[in-house]
């Protein structure tokens, strides 16, 4: 009997009606998606760790890496990948701002700051594909080894890097890139690089100004140069020309360098991208007025926290990507 | 939801008047430190990067601090956090930091293992 007494204070914990988080079911579980997401960013975060760390005396230096600003030529380190994270942390704040005026059920002001957000949006994804084209690209060009190590060049008058069309010879050789269509191999080979092995080997020799820079770091955190003649006994090893990336190999060092970087950026950019399509239908359906009638702007906070965590992650890329 | 707002950042010591001027305030500290992360990434203090902490340069640990710095108050402003009640404050946030610690600790040292065996076993890797 002292258990149907002690049952009905029960029933008030149990029965249901309770708010034991405070927050509503969409909310919680748009939460509850930010915590699996963050530990899948997390994963691929530390496996990077993981690959550098094993690499450690090999890893390229983003610095060198990422010189590149739209329109400006020359070498600003860092500067554009700044700008970029600026920009998201400014659409995170008329994010928050659109949510604000949501609370306060302010239906213009909300349709203004939601615009904002998505052009922020749209300019750091066109930021990202900008970034990803000069990647790929790439600028000076580089001899790998039979190893898979890269070598790249520098002039040693003035310590800077030397592009490969800066001292490679140019030679009389014929070499067509080989189709299936010809019979002569089973598949297409990939495109030929501007120059062969043998014509930068032979401008290497030509020009004394130029040395090979390893991939191995020394003790001032700086790529080691070689000598002259370590420059010329080097190349001897070098089996292919390397320009910009792709998925197996790239001119910038460690060929996980390159992966790690399309993985994690373009995983993060599709996080954008979707991010914007959402904030698109959200901002439609408040110029709609959807949320004035249903008399709150809950669905706002709650693509708020997405956008808010897509910014928050790529705090984390910018830093253990481009700093570190 | 929460209609009412924590206005008071560092621990009390800057108060806002209202949620607007909070959000710009908060902008303007991570705009710094960005400025300040970036600053030092391109200058590289050769104090910072001579020194090491725990197997790291200081430099580095610096980012690193910085960043968590940042993702606080992203999370704790910007994600209303802060408004939140203490259990899901708490559910959110220390499952992830637990999982992570833990992920980071054994991949790490992974890593150091297998970069110790690629330096001194009998097999070269640069040829």
């Amino acid at each position: 009997m002292n258990s149907t007494v002690s049952s009905v204070s029960e029933e008030n914990v149990w029965g249901g009606g309770n708010r034991p988080l405070g927050a509503s079911y969409g909310k919680l579980m748009m939460w509850f998606f930010i915590v699996s997401d963050a530990l899948t960013f997390s994963g691929f975060l530390a496996s990077y760790g993981f690959s550098r760390f094993k690499f450690i005396e090999t890893w390229p230096i983003a610095d060198e890496v990422f010189t590149h600003v739209p329109f400006f030529h020359g070498n600003y380190p860092m500067y554009y990948v700044a700008f970029m994270t600026f920009i998201l942390i400014m659409s995170s704040v008329t994010m928050v701002l659109a949510v604000d005026a949501g609370h306060r059920m302010i239906q213009k002001r909300v349709v203004l700051y939601m615009f904002l957000t998505i052009i922020g949006g749209l300019i750091f994804v066109g930021s990202q594909a900008w970034e990803w084209a000069t990647f790929i690209r790439g600028d000076y060009g580089a001899l790998e080894t039979k190893g898979g190590r890269v070598l790249q060049f520098v002039k040693s008058d003035t310590g800077e890097r030397a592009a490969l069309a800066d001292f490679a010879a140019v030679l009389d050789e014929e070499r067509i890139t080989q189709l299936k269509n010809e019979g002569v191999w089973f598949e297409d080979e990939s495109a030929l690089t501007t120059y062969s092995v043998n014509e930068v080997i032979t401008g290497l020799k030509a020009d004394n100004n130029i040395l090979v820079r390893t991939e191995t770091i020394n003790e001032d955190g700086e790529k080691t140069l070689l000598s002259r003649a370590e420059s010329l006994e080097k190349v001897n090893d070098a089996v292919r020309v390397v320009e910009g990336a792709n998925l197996v190999r790239n001119e910038y060092g460690s060929r996980l360098f390159a992966d790690f970087f399309f993985f994690i950026t373009g995983f993060h950019g599709f996080h954008v991208f979707s991010g914007v399509v959402i904030n698109v239908i959200i901002f439609f359906n408040v110029i709609l007025g959807t949320y004035q009638r249903r008399g709150h702007y809950e669905m706002v906070e709650k693509v708020g926290l997405y956008w808010h965590f897509v910014d928050l992650v790529w705090v984390f890329v910018f830093t253990f990507f481009y700093l570190v | 939801m929460a209609h009412e707002h924590k206005l008071e950042i560092f621990r009390g010591l800057l108060k806002f008047k209202s949620n607007v001027t909070k959000i710009w305030g908060v902008l303007v500290f991570l705009t710094i430190v960005t400025a300040v992360e970036v600053g030092l990434g391109i200058t590289k203090p050769e104090i910072l990067t001579k020194n090491y902490f725990i197997g790291m340069k200081v430099l580095n640990w610096i980012f690193i601090v910085l960043t968590l710095v940042k993702a606080y108050y992203i999370t704790w402003d910007f994600m209303h956090m802060r408004d939140e009640k203490s259990s899901l404050r708490r559910a959110v946030v220390w499952t992830p930091i637990f999982l992570v610690c833990y992920l980071i600790a054994i991949l790490l040292f992974e890593a150091d293992y297998i970069y110790n065996i690629f330096k001194t076993g009998y097999v070269t890797w640069d040829f």
